[in-house]
């Protein structure tokens, strides 16, 4: 029972770490190689656990657990993450930008051709924080 | 190469974000996603409490208001890296 304890505890560690640590820096973010080396140790552990426990019910309970997590956690960042719009229409290369005028943080009017007008310009749009 | 980057959020959150995260390039704000519309990256429901926000989305665009590199993610989670961008902002020289 305690493997099969150790191996939960390993899983929730991986999807912790990366949803708090790991997504900050790309080499970790892109495919989460963190949660994914612990939870093959979990369910090694909690495997062997379950194989020798002499009382399966509880042991059974919590790999299911963790299975289910892990079940989650790979959908989330297979499917969820990659549920995106299509955005055909978004301007291609070779194509000109749409001008716009947009408030900045102190409100003030910012208009893109005017920046363009002296430099050259990166546009990052971003989901935000709400 | 002038940064400039565009959500859904409000002036007031995008100074607390700027201040936090110590941001020096401006942030606009596209409360209405008028832009975001026109740049057809809205990402409906995808925010909290189901407002609509942008899918990320990088375009460098030249002095002639011309879309030289653009980056569109297919996950969100995965972005342009730093390098990158600052690749195709060299490529343009």
């Amino acid at each position: 029972m305690k493997r099969v304890l150790l191996g939960l505890f390993l899983v929730l560690l991986g999807i912790v770490t990366y949803a708090a640590l790991f997504v900050r820096w790309p080499v970790t973010r892109d495919v989460p190689w963190t949660a994914f080396a612990l939870f093959v140790i979990a369910l090694v552990l909690m495997i062997g656990g379950l194989r020798n426990a002499p009382r399966k019910v509880w042991p059974s309970i919590v790999t299911a657990i963790g299975v289910a997590l892990m079940a989650f956690f790979t959908v989330g960042v297979t499917v969820f993450t990659r549920n995106l719009p299509a955005s055909q229409g978004s301007p291609a290369i070779g194509a000109k930008a749409p001008d716009f005028t947009l408030p900045d943080t102190n409100h003030k009017s910012v208009t893109l051709s005017q920046l363009t007008a002296s430099s050259n310009v990166l546009l990052i749009f971003y989901r935000g924080y709400w | 190469m002038q940064p400039i980057a565009i959500s859904v959020d409000t002036p007031e959150q995008s100074r607390d974000l700027c201040n936090k995260a110590g941001y020096t390039f401006p942030i606009l704000s596209d409360g209405n996603a008028s832009v975001i519309r026109q740049y057809d990256l809205l990402h409906k429901g995808a925010g909290e409490n189901g407002h609509d926000i942008a899918r990320p989305a990088e375009f460098l665009v030249d002095r002639n208001g011309v879309v030289r590199w653009r980056n569109l993610t297919e996950d969100f989670r995965v972005r342009a890296t730093p390098e990158q961008m600052l690749a195709a902002t060299r490529s343009l020289h």
